[in-house]
This record gives C-alpha cells, sequence and structure tokens, in this order.
C-alpha cells in the first residue's frame, strides 16, 4: 500500500520526525532524580518545590476542586457549598493570619484526569495555599502524584477505603476502622453471623469487602454472597433473588448512586424488611436519602462520623447556618460537614505553625483539635487522618439519620489496619 | 479530498505556520499550558483517524477509545512495570494478588511495548473490521456496534480491578524510557514528540488521501455498490482505513499517558469515544486540517470556559455544538467556504 504514497511525503515526513527529535533536549532520568540528595537546589528546582504561593498582600488564595458537572455534581455541588460557607465564616472572624481568604473553584467535571489537571492548575497558575476536595478514591488517586511531585497540600473530605497515607494530603473523613469495621462490630453484636455484600463495582467498595471479608473470617461470620453491579446499573433483580435465597441476616451495602434507588425498590418488592434483614449502607447519607425516597428505605442502617441530627452545640449552629444560607430545605451529611470541617483545621494548622508553608503545615499538624459538628476531631500527624467518632444510624420517616450506636470516644485512624491481626494479609499478600 | 488548503503552497504555508507555532508554543507557554497542548495534540491524533475514517470513509466510528485505551494501557503497563523495577506495580500488592499476571509480562519490554502500541490496535481493528466490514455492515449498525464494543471495553477495565486498577486507572507514574517525569525538560520533549507525531500523521493522511486508495476510499463512501461492479473489493478498502485510524488512536493514546499521567477506564469509555467525534465534527470532518484544528481549538475552548465558569461551563459547550450543527453542518473548516458564497452573492447583487 505504501507503494501508492508520494517518495515526496516519506521525504516530509522523515525529515519532520528528523526536526521534532533534534528539538529535543533530554533531560533527567529517573536515578538521577533519585540518587540526588534533597537538599540539593537544582533536584529541588526538578521535583518543583519553589512554591509560587504569595503571602505578601491582604489575601491569600485556595483552591476547591469539586465535580459541578457530570454524575457526581450532585454530591461533590454539596461539599463545594459546606466549603464556601466555611471560607466565608473564616472571613467574616478575620482571616487566617489576618489574611482573607480568596476562593478559586474549579470543576473537576467527575473525571479522575480532570481533577488531577485542575489541581495541578490551581497549584502552578493560581498558586493557592491548599486545596479542598476530590470525592471519588479514583480521583484522590489520580491528584496525589500531583500534590506530591508540586509539594502541595489536599483536603480530601470523603470516607475511603484505606491503605493509604501521603504526607501531601489530609484525610478528614473517615478510614475503615472508624466507619466500616464499626458497622462490623454492630451487627456483629446484635447477632449477625450470616452477612451478604452488595457493591458497585468500583474500587472502593471492592478493598472494603476485601476489609470486610477478612474481618468476618476472624469473628466468626459467614459471607454467603458478593455481588457487584456496574456504576449506574438499575436492574436488580437477579441479585436480589440471590439475596433472598442466601439465607442471609444483614446485607452490607457499598452501592454507590442511582443503583440504590433500584436496589431498594428490588429489595422491597421481594418482601424483604429491616427487621428480619436489616441493609447498612457506607454511602447513603440525608442528602441521598431523598433521592432514593424515604419510603424505600426507612427503617435501614448507615454507618458514618455525622448525621445532622448529631446533638451538640457546635452541629445546631453548623445546621443553623448551613440552611440560613442554602434554604430551609437543605440537608448536612458526613462530607459536607468533614469539608467544613477541613477547611478549619488547615485554618487551626496554619495558625499553629505560623506559616502557610507546606512543610511548616505538616510539622505542626499533629495534635490539632478542632470542636467540629460532629464532635472534637484530632489530627494524626504521621498518617494525616484524624480521630473521629462513629455513629451507626437508623433512617427514620423524616429523611434524617439518628444515631443508634456510637463508638467510646473518638477512634484513632488506623488506615493500614496495623492493629488487627485479621488484616495482615491484606495489605503484603 | 478537499482541504482548508487546497493548493500545494498553502499546504506547505500551512504546515510552515504549524511548525513554527509548534516551536514557539514552549517559549510562550508556562510548563502546565505546554502539557495541557500536548494533551489536546494527542485527542487530535485521534481525530485525524477519524477524519480518514469517518469524514473520507463514511465509517461513523464511535467506538475509538477502545484503540486509544489500548495504546494508553499498553504504554502505562510498561510504565509501571518499569516503575517497580522489576518488582510488582504498587497497586497490585493493595487491590490485587501480588503477583504480576502473565499478559503483563511482555510489556517489561520497552521494545515489545512500543511494537505492541501500534501492533495490538492495528491486529484489533483488523479482525474488527474484516468481521464487520466482509459481512456489508454499515451506517447506524456499525455506529452502535463499534459503541457497544467501546462500552464492553471500559467495563471489563472496571471488572478487572486487580490487574487493571479498575476505576482508578493507572497512575502515578515516574519514569518515560528511564527519564523522569518530574523534569520540565523532559515534559517538553514529550510535547516536541506528540507535536512532531501529529504533523506526521497529518502528512501521511494527505498522502494517503492523494493516492488511489485515497480515491478508492471516497468512491467506496459515496456508492459503495458501484465500486464493488467495477471490480473492487470495497470491504478491505474500509478495513485498511480504519486500520490506520486505529493505529492513530492507539499512538494519541500511549502518549496521553506519559503526558497527562493518568489513564482510566473514563478516558476510554463512550463518553471521550464521543467527545473525540466532537472536535472531528466541529472542525470538519471531510477536511484534512478540520478534524485537528477543531479538536485543539475545542478541547482549549473547553479548558478556558471550564477554568472562568466552573459551574456552567457545559452549556457553553452544548451551545456551541447546537451552533456548529445548525448553521455550520460542514464544521468551522466551511466557514471559508461560506464567506466566499455570501461574497460573491454580494458581487451578484450589487
Amino acid at each position: 500500500m505504501f507503494a501508492l504514497l508520494e517518495k515526496k511525503s516519506i521525504v516530509a515526513v522523515l525529515s519532520l520526525a528528523a526536526l521534532a527529535l533534534s528539538l529535543t533536549a533530554c533531560g533527567a532520568s529517573v536515578d538521577e532524580i533519585s540518587a540526588e540528595p534533597t537538599g540539593d537546589t537544582s533536584a529541588a528546582d526538578i521535583a518543583g518545590a519553589a512554591s509560587c504561593v504569595d503571602t505578601s498582600g491582604s489575601s491569600v488564595k485556595i483552591g476547591f476542586v469539586n465535580s459541578l458537572s457530570g454524575t457526581m455534581a450532585i454530591s461533590e455541588k454539596t461539599v463545594s457549598n459546606s466549603l464556601t460557607m466555611a471560607a466565608e465564616e473564616i472571613n467574616a472572624a478575620g482571616g487566617v493570619l489576618g489574611k482573607q481568604l480568596e476562593i478559586v473553584q474549579e470543576d473537576g467535571a467527575s473525571e479522575p484526569t480532570i481533577f488531577a489537571e485542575k489541581a495541578e492548575k490551581l497549584i502552578s497558575s493560581d498558586c493557592v495555599a491548599a486545596v479542598f476536595g476530590g470525592w471519588t478514591s479514583a480521583s484522590r488517586k489520580a491528584m496525589l502524584p500531583v500534590f506530591e511531585e508540586k509539594k502541595s497540600l489536599l483536603f480530601y473530605p470523603v470516607q475511603y477505603e484505606g491503605l493509604e497515607a501521603s504526607p501531601n494530603i489530609f484525610y478528614t473523613g473517615a478510614t475503615t476502622n472508624q466507619q466500616i469495621l464499626p458497622g462490623m462490630d454492630y451487627l456483629k453484636s446484635i447477632g449477625v453471623t450470616k452477612l451478604f455484600l452488595v457493591g458497585s463495582d468500583y474500587v472502593f467498595p471492592r478493598t472494603a469487602n476485601k476489609e470486610i471479608v477478612a474481618y468476618s473470617g476472624a469473628n466468626g461470620i459467614e459471607i454467603v454472597g458478593e455481588e457487584y453491579a456496574p456504576l449506574g446499573h438499575t436492574d436488580f433483580a437477579t441479585i436480589v433473588n440471590k439475596l433472598k435465597s442466601s439465607g442471609a441476616d444483614a446485607v452490607f451495602n457499598t452501592l454507590n448512586g442511582d443503583s440504590n434507588v433500584a436496589f431498594f425498590k428490588e429489595y422491597n418488592n421481594a418482601g424483604l424488611k429491616a427487621a428480619d434483614m436489616p441493609v447498612i449502607s457506607v454511602s447513603i447519607a440525608e442528602e441521598e436519602v431523598g433521592g432514593i425516597g424515604v419510603e424505600n428505605i426507612v427503617g435501614q442502617l448507615t454507618a458514618w462520623n455525622y448525621y445532622q441530627t448529631v446533638e451538640s452545640a457546635d452541629n445546631e449552629k453548623f445546621v443553623a447556618a448551613f440552611k440560613a444560607k442554602y434554604g430551609a430545605s437543605s440537608v448536612t451529611s458526613d462530607p459536607m460537614e468533614a469539608a467544613y470541617t477541613s477547611l478549619y483545621l488547615w485554618k487551626l494548622m496554619v495558625e499553629k505553625a505560623g506559616s502557610f508553608e507546606v512543610a511548616a503545615i505538616q510539622a505542626a499538624a499533629d495534635g490539632v483539635e478542632f470542636n467540629a459538628p460532629e464532635g472534637k476531631v484530632v489530627v494524626n500527624g504521621e498518617n494525616h487522618h484524624i480521630a473521629k467518632t462513629a455513629y451507626i444510624g437508623e433512617i427514620r420517616e423524616d429523611g434524617l439519620i439518628y444515631a443508634i450506636w456510637t463508638s467510646d470516644g473518638a477512634i484513632e485512624p488506623d488506615p493500614f489496619l496495623t492493629n488487627y491481626p485479621w488484616a495482615a494479609g491484606l495489605t503484603e499478600s | 479530498m478537499k482541504l482548508v488548503w487546497q493548493s500545494k503552497w498553502t499546504l506547505w504555508a500551512g504546515l510552515a505556520v504549524a511548525v513554527i507555532a509548534v516551536v514557539l508554543a514552549p517559549l510562550l507557554l508556562n510548563d502546565f499550558r505546554l502539557a495541557l497542548l500536548a494533551k489536546y495534540l494527542c485527542y487530535a491524533m485521534v481525530a485525524v483517524g477519524i477524519g480518514l475514517a469517518w469524514g473520507q470513509g463514511g465509517m461513523l466510528t464511535l467506538g475509538q477509545g477502545l484503540f486509544f485505551g489500548l495504546g494508553g494501557y499498553i504504554m502505562a503497563m510498561h510504565m509501571k512495570l518499569a516503575d517497580a523495577k522489576g518488582g510488582v506495580p504498587d497497586f497490585m500488592s493493595l487491590y490485587g494478588t501480588g503477583e504480576v499476571p502473565i499478559w503483563w509480562e511482555p510489556f517489561r519490554s520497552p521494545g515489545v511495548t512500543l511494537v505492541a502500541i501500534v501492533a495490538v490496535p492495528a491486529l484489533a481493528a483488523l479482525i474488527l473490521g474484516w468481521a464487520v466490514f466482509t459481512r456489508g455492515v454499515r451506517g447506524a449498525y456499525f455506529a452502535i456496534l463499534s459503541q457497544a464494543l467501546v462500552y464492553a471495553f471500559a467495563l471489563l477495565l472496571v471488572n478487572q480491578q486487580q490487574t487493571t486498577g479498575g476505576t482508578n486507572g493507572l497512575n502515578g507514574f515516574k519514569g518515560f524510557f528511564g527519564l523522569a517525569l518530574s523534569d520540565p525538560a523532559n515534559k517538553r520533549m514529550l510535547y516536541f514528540i506528540a507535536a512532531g507525531v501529529l504533523v506526521a500523521m497529518v502528512i501521511a493522511t494527505r498522502a494517503l488521501m492523494r493516492s488511489r486508495f485515497g480515491e478508492l476510499l471516497i468512491a467506496v463512501r459515496d456508492q459503495e455498490n458501484r465500486v464493488r461492479f467495477l471490480g473492487y473489493d470495497p470491504a478491505w478498502t474500509k478495513v485498511f482505513a480504519y486500520v490506520i485510524a486505529a493505529v492513530f488512536a492507539g499512538i494519541g493514546g500511549a502518549l496521553f499517558v506519559p503526558i497527562v499521567g493518568i489513564i482510566s477506564p473514563a478516558n476510554v469509555g463512550v463518553t471521550p469515544s464521543i467527545l473525540f467525534l466532537a472536535g472531528v465534527v466541529i472542525g470538519g470532518r471531510t477536511t484534512l486540517l478540520g478534524p485537528v484544528l477543531g479538536t485543539i481549538g475545542l478541547r482549549f475552548v473547553e479548558t478556558q470556559l471550564s477554568e472562568t465558569y466552573p459551574a456552567f461551563w457545559t452549556y457553553f459547550q452544548g451551545a456551541l455544538f447546537i451552533l456548529v450543527i445548525c448553521f455550520l453542518p460542514q464544521g468551522m473548516a466551511s466557514i471559508g467556504t461560506w464567506l466566499k458564497w455570501l461574497r460573491r452573492r454580494r458581487e451578484v447583487t450589487a
């Protein structure tokens, strides 16, 4: 076929390729970079450590990256709202180190690649002091190398599957031992011996279920089924049939988004009842209850670290402020609260460090405390997670979730589950 | 073949402008913007292929994400293995069995990887094209089939989390054939490679379209049965164009990985496959440079709009499609023709 091509064109292609290669000056190799000591200025330059954050004026920039378009927008918009509210509160109270916060909002568009792109834009073009946001594990995993390379900070506000700790990320949502394990402890305490797992097919459910299976093996709970549906899947007849014939005492649900509507409708159609076979969910908060329809899930259980109904003066203030700003019908949920808390934690870290510099914040982070709406939280300087209280909640007719079980105080974060002998094989195997 | 620039000297002038733009860009843009431009160039490679398969060959392919993904994942697997230095990539010990699966092994070799980036998408397109076009599947049926395939591909990637990284995809690369990706000089080099490859693809496509094969391809698009009566087998003409389009998409995907630093099912599924087409539609599918300029322009505008109006940029995007399809069905590249027609009409009425 190439005989058909003109000779001239082939020459042109080759000469262009040669031109492109001649323009190509090669940079450092991987070995050079890793071999150079960190104190070396050229290595620091190469690693992009030179920060462009401008703290000379009366304001300092911070970045929010949330999906405002795409499938995750419905959830992440609420996080953006509560972050905005926290920034306005902080500004009204005099700012951080006397500087007003200037928000740069970016749209992650529900796509990991875009999250990474926008994070880099916030750090390199806008020169923000810190970035807040992200929701899916994929978005966090995509942003992680950007923050590590640029030596900047991300505050990630959503519960996740654990097994991660980056010096450049602060995780203000729950890790597994603060949400999933308390959920399992609760199920065990009510006498569940046969458990059915249902989840959306992506990283969080699969990893969470791996941990649940290991926990169950060590605690005498039999896993009678483990089913996954693609994200957005709405036909649950097969899965619910399997569930019904499995003889399970309870269901651990890690489904996300629309799939929950279909799953719970099918569950009710099959005549299953919360009293006989409760479903405990870890991705359904106040915001989602409305979308699923209260009538479909009333009486079911959830595991979180915050509910709108948590009784404390700090929470009353938070809920009242949110409703005043975003309407009386708006609800507050765990990720929103964790996002709100994350901005205050950053403020406290900066104030403790007396500086907006990343290294100073990292050094000052350990032990920073905040009386959050969920209760007192404490930053763990080693793994950058925060100590949180776990609440098992029940969904009631008013669409709100009420705690029916509370952990003994705040649980120390243990993202790699090092304190649980049964989890030993999870990270190495 | 209609061109944005019809005559020879305008084509060479256009290319000269392109080369100057390519060389000037690193001087005018910071590293972040240059990396974005390099990413648009990768998308433009896919667009050149779509221009050939759809614009010239009439095959509405809604599934180029499949080939983009094959090229991208092959490159990503190699880079993951190279980073692990003979060990196991990080995500596999987290989510998988902690062992490198057999089908990953060949990609430890840089040579095998480079060959596979071209050969695997080509082979996939050859088998698909052979199965589809020799049976006379065309039009909407082919479009639906190609979209279903790319959906299945994305689903498979998500499903095989232990070996493909699932929805997280593959990311966190440190090196590109031994060169550190954190070094801005290497990022500029990647940009030059992408620009050089894209220009080569455009020239190769032009040569292809000026050859007998190009005439045959257009004849097949316009009157497939008549071509058959003349004694040619239209199926193989289409298969060849489809394979070329797949190779371009595969190379685009392979370069996308070191430039962007991540590949995930969200980059290869149904939505990105449709977006690949969008730039081609806006630029003008039947022209040589329309798909390239349309794609780069569209992606640039998207980035700008989403940075300026993060909450409602998608409305502008939708409005742009409606405007182009209503008023410039042949794409932006037809603006010139349209203006010429307008001027001629004015001369006539004057």
